[in-house]
């Protein structure tokens, strides 16, 4: 087998000496049967895969894409900020022009950090994605980006960030919540009122194997992208879709991960979950590796994979093409579904409660967003947890309309601090954070 | 007395060293066809006169298995993998055919397939058909599980010369390159031990009985009776020797670079905080990237003598060398030349070198003064960006912890070496461009001699305990022993300290003179479903490189 050579950077960063707690899933070993396999392998010699160390994420980094309360230095502690500092490193390389694509192969993960942050949840406390595409549209002028979620679980919290933003397309592909943490992630939650279809939830049935996955990717993800354009590609590549991971019910193969990203081709791969240490990230990571780099994969298995017992049932496959239909024609009717929605209204709101379970935080959020039709369109979150801590936050979103900006700026000058802990004004397109 | 050799591609020097000094020394020019020749000749002129009896200790280091290597001259290898999936079998090809065989093991050491005993007695038989007398057996993760390796070599050795076990050459993970490494070390044991033979009877012959060494790529020694199983582990020696012996010239303890100006190369090596530092995974030879434990060198086309010539008004100097300076009566001009113009040294024939110089500045059309000092700075420049890059590529070495992230510590060389013929004329310049203070050391031409003779006894070992599965496996010396669930980080390094001082005592190293070192140390909890159910508990310890004796 032939393929087209790529030149990959790899950011590899298992941090060796730090761990949610002793017996946590995220803990020191997670990837170190991974490291062995990498480098008994030798994929470090092929001049093709280049290997950097991880930058270490700011403040600054954090606050393009949070809302951290009380602020970004007392939700994060170092590993978070290597974390993100190695997807920055990993973007780095890829838009500077140094390496065709890059796999951030760093934890902890962030794909459960949402866009307010009280505490972390799901092992994460901040979304290394989502600061590393906030950078990138600071620095490079990105404009649109697809994030092709393929963890396990329902990548909520990248989801809530890009809710409203109609230049950031997320497609997360996942075990069905109604069966699986943190229970979110539908075909109708399609996103914000003023980026209707920039959110695409692909709930896939337990016991779904390759077959299924690749069926999705074929059908509904790569058209989907076609249609969308974007100028960046991230897969968020969680590894827990695995058949032999502890804590989730799929059946996706190394073979089957390495296929995916092959076809899907990202600039960007970041590492998120995968908790079948020994077993599975070993195999799926080399796979992927090789995969980014143009290198043959087909030899690449699991010592105990066998292909017969992982097959999926003919009921998956059916309830799978019917969703793939459905999804599909809500995407291809997305402007008409805005019309309908959003009517002559000026504002939309929705309340959210979210649990925090890692730090177990409860809190409560309502979020306003102006009905807006040539951006994503100003938002305002009045969020009160049980830490105590009540926060207001302005977000004007990026690629901001003037009118957008103007009331947003105008909202927070009026906002005063007196119940809120904070009042914060988030400006992403001038890279302003200011908080009273 | 110590007897040191250094057996190099263009001289074969030998130097007698007695306590603190250089007694006596000789370099005559290397026969590469007849390496015994010149050896021999070197070292009846340093020991003429002398009494044999008195040596302590031979050291010889010896460019053979390299040369060989290089060269092409090794014999055919039967080289089976049980290498189980993975990399495309396309990824291995060397100069023989690759036989993949059933069975491998895991990345705890677990075995995952079984060998299959009637494929590899097939394999046997092919081997004696095709008069193949050397073979390397290397699985995937065998420095985690060294059984299947053996059990192979049980089963096909009783008709093979000799059989190359891939765990026994390096502690390190990386299949390819372990692949390569006992590839080559099958495929010149033959040529490597017929020299050994000749050796030995020429020591013999010269009355001499102290204990004979070999030096390593690592800049240590072992005895040469390890040697021929081995011999893998004495190519590139000839770098080392010289880094040694600058090491034993100026005793360094702070970080430090090392040039070494050739004729055609210049070789450039560093010191952290007096220790030369070592490739992190192995030194490459020719095409072969392998696990041999190497000093990091990095070699650049530019010498002395390399052909400067003008390209599209450019000035081009090297890679090519035509031959000596223009000065000495070689064909065209060099580096050298424009030394000699500058009055920087003053050997050869003046008017020869500014003749040559001539020519170019007339093509550069400016005047020879300022064209032979763009020759000299545009040489200095290529040799200090080189430097440059070694650095910095030291540096942006990948860790894999906070703390190493963190803590940042960087190499930051202010002190510059430099030997070889232009060392002195190129000092000022060389040490401006670097921002280091340069040291000219003195016996620098015999240095790979003195370095050989002063080496100390190095070796390395990996241990690996997983108290799941009650196992420590050491791969260096292919034991793998049972362990109660309890034993701790502290048993490890304790078992580990035993075991690398009888080896290395085994191997020649001075009981008093050890100063072990541990390269690597962690541990981690093994949980299943919320439950530590053990430690895997990974330690390198080395002997220190290092001199047993330091020039005054
Ligand atoms: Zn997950
Ligand atoms: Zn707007």
């Amino acid at each position: 087998m032939t393929k087209k050579k790529k030149k990959t950077a790899l950011v590899f960063f298992p941090a060796f000496d730090w761990a949610i707690s002793p017996t946590h899933p995220e803990r020191e070993e997670r990837l170190l049967y991974t490291q062995d396999q990498i480098f008994e392998e030798g994929l470090l010699d092929f001049d093709n895969i280049v290997e950097y160390k991880p930058g270490i994420a700011t403040v600054e980094d954090i606050n393009r894409a949070h809302i951290c309360v009380p602020d970004a230095q007392s939700v994060t502690m170092e590993p978070h900020l290597i974390s993100a500092g190695g997807a920055i490193t990993a973007a780095e390389k890829v838009l500077s022009g140094q390496a065709d694509n890059a796999f951030a192969l760093v934890r902890p993960p962030g794909h459960h950090a949402m866009l307010v942050v009280h505490g972390a949840r799901g092992f994460c406390n901040i979304n290394i994605e989502a600061i590393m595409i906030e950078y990138v549209r600071k620095k490079y002028g990105v404009k649109k980006i697809a994030v092709v979620d393929t963890d396990c679980h329902h990548g909520d919290g990248t989801q809530d960030i890009f809710w409203h933003d109609p230049n950031v397309l997320y497609i997360s592909v996942h075990q069905d919540g109604r069966t699986l943490y943190p229970g979110t992630g539908f075909p109708d939650d399609f996103g914000g009122p003023n980026a209707l279809g920039a959110t695409i939830n692909i709930p896939l049935p337990p016991r779904t194997s390759d077959e299924g996955f690749l069926y999705a990717l074929d059908n509904l993800i790569l058209p989907i992208l076609d249609d969308f354009q974007p100028d960046l590609i991230i897969n968020s590549a969680g590894q827990d879709n695995h058949y032999s991971d502890p804590i989730t019910d799929m059946r996706f193969s190394a073979q089957g991960y390495a296929l995916l990203n092959e076809k899907l081709s990202p600039h960007i791969a970041v590492l998120e979950g995968g908790y079948s240490i020994e077993d599975a990230l070993p195999y799926v990571n080399v796979g992927i590796i090789l995969a980014m780099a143009g290198i043959d994969y087909s030899h690449v298995r699991e010592p105990d994979y066998n292909s017969a017992a992982l097959k999926q049932s003919d009921d998956i496959s059916r309830y799978i093409e019917k969703m793939v239909q459905y999804i599909g024609n809500q995407w291809k009717q997305r402007h008409a579904i805005k019309e309908k929605l959003v009517g002559s209204a000026k504002h939309a709101g929705r309340k959210k409660n979210i649990y925090y379970d890692t730090d177990n935080i409860s809190e409560q959020q309502e979020e306003t967003v102006r009905i807006c039709r040539d951006c994503g369109g100003v938002v305002t979150i009045d969020s009160t947890a049980d830490t105590g801590n009540r926060i207001f936050a302005v977000i004007i979103p990026a690629l901001s309309c003037d009118a957008c900006r103007r009331e947003g700026e105008d909202i927070f000058e009026k906002t005063e601090k007196g119940k809120y802990r904070h009042v914060y004004l988030q400006d992403k397109d001038r890279g302003v954070y200011l908080a009273k | 007395m110590i007897l040191g050799i250094d057996v190099g591609g263009t001289h074969t020097d030998a130097v007698l060293v007695e306590g603190c000094d250089v007694r006596r020394k000789a370099k005559v020019s290397t026969d590469a066809s007849h390496l015994l020749t010149s050896l021999s000749r070197a070292v009846k002129a340093v020991l003429e006169g002398e009494n044999p009896l008195k040596l302590r200790r031979v050291v010889l280091s010896t460019t053979l298995s390299t040369n060989a290597i290089v060269q092409g001259k090794v014999d055919k290898v039967g080289i089976v993998l049980p290498s189980g999936p993975g990399l495309s079998p396309s990824h291995f090809q060397l100069k023989d055919p690759v036989h993949f065989v059933s069975g491998y093991v895991n990345h705890r050491g677990i075995e995952m397939a079984a060998i299959d005993e009637d494929e590899i007695a097939g394999l046997a038989s092919t081997f004696h058909d095709q008069g193949i007398r050397h073979a390397a057996v290397v699985g995937k993760f065998s420095t985690r599980n060294p059984l299947q390796e053996l059990a192979i070599k049980d089963m096909i050795g009783g008709r093979l010369r000799h059989v190359s076990l891939g765990h026994r050459l390096s502690g390190n993970l990386n299949y390819p390159r372990r692949v390569a490494t006992a590839y080559l070390n099958a495929s010149v044991w033959e040529t490597y031990n017929h020299f050994v033979g000749q050796v030995l009877d020429f020591i013999r012959e010269q009355n001499i009985s102290a204990p004979i060494y070999i030096l390593k790529a690592d800049g240590g020694t072992f005895k040469i009776s390890d040697s021929a199983e081995y011999p893998v582990q004495t190519i590139l020696s000839g770098p080392a020797a010289s880094i040694m012996g600058v090491l034993s010239i100026v005793s360094c303890h702070e970080d430090a670079v090392v040039i070494d100006i050739g004729g055609t190369t210049t070789d450039i090596a560093l010191f952290a905080r007096g220790v030369p530092l070592l490739e992190p995974l192995g030194v490459t030879i020719g095409d072969y990237k392998t696990l041999i434990r190497g000093m990091k060198t990095k070699s650049v086309g530019v010498g002395g003598d390399s052909a400067v010539s003008v390209e599209d008004g450019n000035l081009k100097i090297g890679p090519r060398r035509e031959g000596v300076a223009a000065a000495f009566g070689g064909p065209c001009p060099t580096p050298t030349d424009a030394m000699i113009v500058l009055g920087l040294t003053s050997i050869g024939d003046r008017q020869k070198a500014a003749e040559a110089i001539d020519a170019v500045a007339k093509e550069m059309k400016s005047p020879v003064e300022e064209t032979a000092e763009r020759i000299v700075g545009q040489m200095c420049g290529i040799i200090a960006s080189h430097v440059g890059q070694v650095i910095e590529d030291v540096n942006n070495r990948p860790v894999y912890t906070i703390h190493e992230l963190l803590e940042d510590a960087r190499l930051q060389p202010r002190v510059l070496y430099l030997v070889g013929g232009p060392a002195k004329p190129l000092s000022a310049n060389l040490g401006k461009l670097l921002g280091c203070s340069v040291f000219v050391p003195e016996h620098a031409e015999a240095a790979n001699a003195i370095g050989a003779a002063l080496a100390r006894t190095t070796a390395e070992i990996t241990l690996l305990a997983d108290t799941e599965r009650k196992v420590l496996t050491v791969p260096e010396t292919g034991t793998q022993v049972k362990i109660p669930a309890h034993f701790k980080m502290a048993d490890v390094i304790k078992a580990g300290e035993d075991m690398l001082r009888r080896e290395a005592v085994n191997m020649g190293a001075d009981e008093e003179d050890l100063e072990l070192e541990i390269v690597e140390s962690q541990e981690f909890n093994m949980i299943k479903q919320f439950f530590t159910t053990g430690k895997n508990i990974r330690v390198k310890i080395q002997v220190k490189p290092g001199l047993i004796a330091v020039l005054q």
